[in-house]
């Protein structure tokens, strides 16, 4: 009898969890979303700064526009407190986002600032997409440093 | 009966003296290093190559130079406490000589003469050559003073007998490489074994905490929290000798996903040195053999 309410009682609690994590599916979904938008677009951009795909102006543009248009998405939505690492699944989101929210909200504008440094420049020719996607790189690195989990 | 005891005494006697000079301290020939002056300018790429302020740096500071540490690193051993490594005269090493930091650098030892815990990754740094021993210690006396007291290491019992690390290092320190490359290789070597000690994190480790170099650079559960340190192997590691170069520089993997965790910090010393250094490192790890 004991044993079977413990286990009704471990069940009840792993439910609980799972339910809990889809609640926030959808801010999960949205969060890796953008990011691939991200990654796609700045695939694009790699591939010609490192003259494995021909420039193309339009293209670069489209691509670099792209990646503003993530930047300005607003992030506060996407981020309910809870949605880290260590209380759900499927995610690698740092605990520590929420303990420093002004420094990731630093990190996050500085994004936005360089996103719009690379889209001044990438229809200007394929010598201005590397140091521009350099330093756009670098603010992902920044964020990533202190808030992400290894996989 | 006594002399079954005198022999049991003699016994003792000898495996006391084989332990201490066992554990005892090596130092590094003074003589060595007594003609080598140091260029500072060449110290700065051994410094950024080697990942010094990765760790010596204050958490959470822009300013990579300010070498005050206190960055702290659980372990199963217990959390140790990057010191301060400033030119600070009292609390940093401002006041040691270029022999006193080539016998920390290269063997571990403090000018005390206490082994440091390899936590330090004296391991790796001991293949270092004595001439980027001297350009680095050149460098670093250009460096900030900072004022920092260092913050002492919270370690157990048995592993708070330092002396003990001394029979750690006499079974598991070893300055040959672990791989064996042709020459055009050995650049890459020289970054990957002796400086960036890639392997202190690439590397699964024995349970008294020595690299298992059976299985050279297969991926490691993370040594600081959750998650893994991927393998370097060809068996899991697909990326081109140009994707790994553009990676150590820009901090994008191949599907342009980002760097994170501690070899973010990795990828930012990477794309301060030469596109050279960058391919040599790459070339070594498409050359790694698969387990």
């Amino acid at each position: 009898m004991k044993k079977t309410f413990a286990t009704l009682a471990a069940l009840a609690m792993l439910s609980g969890t799972a339910v809990y994590a889809q609640d926030f599916d959808n801010q999960l979904k949205a969060r890796k979303g953008q990011f691939n938008i991200l990654a796609i677009n700045l695939g694009i951009l790699g591939g010609m700064a490192r003259g494995a795909v021909e420039y193309d102006a339009e293209a670069a543009q489209a691509a670099a526009d792209s990646i503003v248009g993530v930047s300005m998405v607003n992030q506060g939505p996407l981020w309910p407190e809870g949605s880290d690492a260590d209380s759900i699944e499927g995610t690698r989101a740092k605990a520590n986002i929420w303990e420093n929210l002004p420094d990731v909200i630093d990190k996050w504008n500085a994004v936005g600032v360089a996103a719009k440094e690379l889209q001044a420049a990438a229809g200007t020719g394929q010598e201005a997409i590397g140091p521009n996607l350099g330093k756009l790189g670098g603010t992902c690195k920044a964020c990533h440093d202190t808030y992400r989990v290894p996989e | 009966m006594a002399r079954v005891l005198k022999l049991l005494v003699l016994a003792a006697v000898i495996g006391a003296g084989i332990g201490l000079w066992v554990t005892a301290p090596t130092k590094v020939d003074a003589a060595r290093f007594a003609s080598l002056d140091g260029d500072a300018t060449r110290g700065e790429a051994v410094f950024t190559a080697s990942g010094c302020a990765s760790c010596h740096h204050v958490k959470g500071s822009e300013d990579k130079l300010a070498l005050a540490g206190g960055q702290e690193f659980v372990s199963d051993f217990g959390t140790f406490y990057a010191p301060n490594i400033s030119p600070h005269p009292q609390e940093g090493i401002g006041d040691w000589n270029l022999e006193a930091f080539a016998n920390a650098v290269l063997n571990g030892v403090s000018p005390a003469g206490q082994h440091y815990y390899p936590a330090f990754p004296y391991t790796s740094y001991t293949r270092m050559t004595d001439a980027d021993v001297s350009d680095l210690w050149a460098y670093m006396k250009t460096l900030p003073e900072d004022a920092t007291p260092s913050k002492p290491h919270d370690v157990g019992f048995p592993f708070n007998i330092r002396r003990s690390v001394g029979g750690w290092k006499f079974l598991f320190m070893d300055d040959a490489w672990v791989m064996d490359v042709p020459a055009d290789l050995e650049r890459g070597r020289y970054l990957v074994e002796a400086q960036a000690h890639c392997a202190e994190c690439h590397t699964p480790r024995n349970p008294v905490g020595a690299l298992d170099t059976g299985a050279w650079m297969t991926g490691a559960p993370n040594p600081s929290g959750k998650g893994t340190i991927p393998p370097l192997t060809p068996d899991k590691l697909d990326w081109s000798a140009d994707d790994i170069a553009y990676y150590l520089e820009t901090g994008f993997t191949p599907e342009y996903d980002s760097v994170g965790g501690h070899m973010a910090e990795v990828v930012d010393n990477f794309s301060n040195l030469t596109a050279e250094d960058r391919n040599a490192v790459a070339a070594y790890v498409k050359a790694l053999p698969a387990p």
